[in-house]
């Protein structure tokens, strides 16, 4: 079931989205719209070029075919730093951190880059003050000073998520960001994204972990195999016969 | 520290090593200082680009005969045969203009590349700007240029002295230059394309402007470090002028002194510098050379952060790891710049 | 001067050249196209070769090639040891750009000098038969003292190519650089892949340095005309086909000599490299792709 708010609302649009990478074809058709303010669900399984679709958005990776509109403009061919400044964050799957830097000075760089970019001038007490909030919403303050070598995977994730906040997105993608945090841990990092789609921010939540999927989620969008599947409420995607034989049944 | 007060007690620094020269009495010291306050400059600028963004310029030699070929063809122009001699300060300025403007050019064409192809096209452009050089008589092509300098300058006294003088100052602006790139914006947008340039591009960091900042820079300064170069040493030939020795040095020197702030290039070059001076003199400048690969070699692999790394660890007990630096300064109403 | 003669022996000349030049940048195909490894001092052991073969040929007589061919295997155990030291030091820890750089911008340093305060700076050549005689047919000539590394150097890169296609360990070594894991998964030792392949491509020098002294005498800095040459073909090529490198090595060979016989040699060392910042800047992917 196709999605059908009316333009306007629609904050990215991607149409007919095509990625080949030499023969293979990663992303075939996609087609998708996500509404301001929208809780988004995307998952399939591994190499159904979820995390391809996020860098063509994104513009880590350029789509041969397709386009991209956020919030109402083309961003074709606009060069990654652009799409951050514009409102677009992601977090990586496999955690990249500045690492000669401290855990503070990396939540730094996109206020720096991004936030002041916009015009916003902010004292360096302010910016301060800023990262290690960041920090707290992770749990990391404790090690603001630290660098990301002595951290765990799963506090380098939280990094990531920490870093793609920083840049106040008007849309943040969150790319599996959960993996191998424990019960509470995945608790705290949901209370997180919905107190920050509470506060306008526009949330796509790409995961494996169904419980959190389904309970995140307003709508779930299906991988398989580069193509889209499903796209439609929660429970409709998760009783879709073609879904349960392509992701659940597994 | 703020970058005034820095740049004031690098001047006082660089008035007392003047006075100390003087004293010393002996002409040879400054012959032979220049020569490390020229690595000074060089480090310093390679650093820029190749310490503190991660991008290895092969082509310092490039950028120097740059430098120091404008200042032939300035000569060829205007001094040669009408006897006015433009001012260093304004050579100076000129050579570093277009040492900066290749800088810039090279950057545009081949920053988008990775790390290791960027570092090939650098020697390519420098073998090219060498054979154009070599090929363009004007300069003096393969055969050389001499240029006539005058014996002595008004108060300075004999015109080495001035020389001397003069890469003082540009050490100071090189080493000024270096610390406000690290004490500021620009200095953590280096860095994060240093440690990854993807996540840099998706926090925001337009990483090919930075770059491009970076390499006209660095460029503008070795170019700057050049223009002096043939009323130094009198006669100008390409071979020499664009060989390997100045690419192998600026590695060598902020590698050994450590690639993440403006003290280490300085050490290096001091260090190098003056081993290979004293082993010119006392031994042959081939020794010399393998004294600087080997040198180069064993701290690449056993000190990989340089004598700014080691001093670190040993003193400070510091993780043994490029540390994280800067605050960034504000502006006197407490925004950042 | 124009001539239709100058123009055919021009391009005869450049392919027999590029045959040469194909062999050359052999070693660099292995190491930069397919190990990923930025060993700029791969002429230094080249010129290193050169040398060994002079040694041997200027005290007992024995052709360069023969020597060389003689020497590969302690070429060999020479590039495995620098592999060695290259993973442990810089590989393993994840610093190979700027560093890897360095560490094999000393070793090229190294070489050089060593060689110039053992041998000076004069110029070394070797005496074999077919250094002196020229072949002509019609109008073109054929100088022996080319034309036999030429097919030599084909020789070799044929070789390279069947040990790569048709070998375990060569296929292997093509796989290590496109999947690591898989390899290990297969329960072979990637390092050790890399550290054959390295081998390899430090043996491939002895050869080009014999090559390279039957074509013309020798003094230690002749290898830094050849950085950028290598590394421009290797990427013309398309990095890491075998095949593509001898095209490119052709195509820079004959506009070398168009170059030289038309403009005069000194603009002969920017034809390269001017292609070379023309490939980065237009297609990376080089000829043949990658």
């Amino acid at each position: 079931m196709n999605n059908t708010e009316p333009a306007a609302a629609n904050l990215l649009e991607i149409n007919n989205l095509g990625k080949r990478f030499g023969g293979f074809v990663a992303l075939e058709n996609i087609s998708l719209s996500v509404a301001k303010g929208e809780r988004l669900g995307l998952i399939g399984p591994n190499g159904s070029g979820k995390s391809t679709l996020v860098n063509c958005i994104c513009g880590t990776l350029q789509n041969e075919q397709g386009s991209v509109r956020f919030d109402g403009g083309p961003v074709d061919g606009i060069a990654a730093y652009q799409r951050t400044r514009l409102g677009l964050a992601r977090s990586f799957q496999l955690p990249r951190p500045f690492i000669s830097m401290s855990l503070i000075d990396n939540i730094r760089i996109p206020i720096l880059y991004t936030v002041a970019a916009r015009g916003i001038r902010n004292s360096a007490a302010d910016i301060d003050t800023r990262c290690m909030e960041l920090l707290r919403q992770v749990g990391l303050d404790a090690k603001a000073r630290g660098m990301p070598k002595d951290l765990t995977q799963v506090e380098m994730r939280k990094l990531e998520l920490a870093r793609a906040m920083a840049s106040e997105p008007k849309l943040l993608i969150a790319d599996e960001a959960m993996a191998g945090l424990t019960h509470s841990e995945i608790e705290d990092i949901l209370t997180l994204l919905v107190r920050l789609n509470d506060q306008g921010v526009t949330v796509i939540l790409i995961e494996h972990i169904m419980r959190a999927v389904m309970s995140f989620s307003r709508r779930i969008v299906v991988l398989v195999s580069g193509k889209k599947i499903a796209d439609g409420l929660p429970d409709q995607v998760m009783r879709d016969p073609e879904v349960e034989r392509a992701y659940l049944g597994q | 520290m703020r970058t005034p007060t820095f740049f004031l007690i690098c001047l006082i620094v660089a008035a007392l090593v003047f006075g100390a020269a003087i004293a010393i009495g002996n002409d040879y010291v400054f012959f032979a200082g220049y020569v490390v306050l020229q690595y000074v400059v060089l480090s310093t600028a390679w650093n820029i680009l190749g310490g503190y963004c991660g991008y290895v310029n092969f082509g310092t030699a490039a950028f120097f005969a740059l430098g120091a070929y404008s200042s032939v063809a300035i000569y060829k122009l205007v001094t040669e045969n009408d006897f006015f001699r433009m001012p260093m300060p304004v050579l100076i300025l000129i050579g570093g203009a277009v040492a900066g403007i290749v800088g810039f050019g090279m950057g545009y064409l081949t920053l988008r590349l990775r790390g290791a192809f960027f570092a090939i096209a650098t020697l390519a452009l420098a073998v090219v700007l060498q054979t154009l050089v070599v090929n363009w008589d004007f300069v003096g092509g393969s055969r050389g240029a001499y240029i006539l300098r005058p014996e002595s300058v008004p108060i300075i006294g004999a015109y080495i002295k001035y020389l001397f003088l003069i890469m003082l100052l540009l050490a100071v602006i090189a080493l000024t230059t270096a610390r406000l790139i690290e004490h500021s914006r620009l200095g953590y947008g280096f860095a994060t394309i240093r440690d990854d340039e993807l996540a840099a591009e998706a926090s925001g960091v337009p990483t090919l402007k930075l770059k491009l900042i970076a390499t006209t820079i660095s460029g503008a300064l070795m170019g700057m470090a050049g223009a002096p170069f043939p009323y130094y040493i009198g006669y100008l030939q390409p071979d020499s002028t664009f060989g390997l020795d100045y690419a192998v040095n600026s590695i060598a020197m902020p590698l050994i002194g450590g690639t993440t702030s403006w003290v280490g290039p300085l050490i290096g070059a001091i260090l190098l510098g003056s081993l290979q001076q004293i082993a010119t003199v006392t031994i042959s400048s081939a020794v010399n050379l393998l004294v600087v690969g080997v040198i180069l070699v064993a701290f690449v692999i056993l000190a990989p952060n340089g004598i700014v790394g080691l001093v670190r660890h040993y003193w400070q007990h510091k993780p043994d790891d490029i540390v994280g630096r800067r605050k960034v300064e504000t502006d006197a109403q407490g925004t950042v710049p | 001067m124009f001539s239709f003669d100058l123009l055919i022996n021009a391009i005869v000349s450049g392919i027999l050249i590029g045959g040469f030049y194909a062999a050359v940048t052999s070693g660099v195909s292995l190491s930069f196209g397919i190990l990923d490894i930025v060993n700029i001092a791969h002429p230094a052991f080249i010129i290193l070769g050169s040398y060994v073969a002079y040694i041997v040929n200027a005290n007992f007589g024995i052709d360069p090639i023969l020597t060389a061919i003689i020497a590969t295997p302690a070429f060999y155990v020479l590039g495995a040891g620098i592999y060695q030291v290259y993973y442990v030091s810089f590989e393993k820890r994840g610093q190979e750009s700027l560093r890897g750089l360095a560490f094999f911008f000393g070793l090229l340093f190294i070489t050089e000098v060593t060689l110039v305060l053992y041998f000076g700076v004069d110029y070394r050549y070797v005496e074999a038969p077919y250094i002196g005689p020229t072949w002509h047919i019609g109008t073109i000539d054929l100088p022996l003292r080319i034309l036999v590394p030429c097919v030599v150097s084909l020789l070799l890169i044929a070789a390279l190519q069947l040990i790569l296609s048709r070998t375990f360990i060569g296929r292997a070594i093509m796989a290590v650089a496109q999947d690591p894991f898989a390899l290990r998964l297969m329960a072979i030792d990637p390092t050790r892949i890399k550290r054959v392949a390295f081998g390899l491509s430090i043996a491939t020098a002895s050869l080009a340095g014999a090559f390279l002294i039957i074509i013309q005498p020798v003094e230690p800095s002749v290898g830094r005309q050849y950085i950028g040459r290598v590394f421009a073909i290797c990427v013309l090529g398309g990095m890491n086909s075998l095949p593509g490198t001898v095209i490119a090595a052709m195509l820079v060979g004959i506009v070398e000599s168009l170059t030289a016989t038309f403009y005069g040699p000194s603009w002969a060392p920017a034809v390269s490299f001017g292609f070379l910042l023309l490939t980065l800047a237009v297609r990376p992917a080089g000829l043949l792709g990658r």
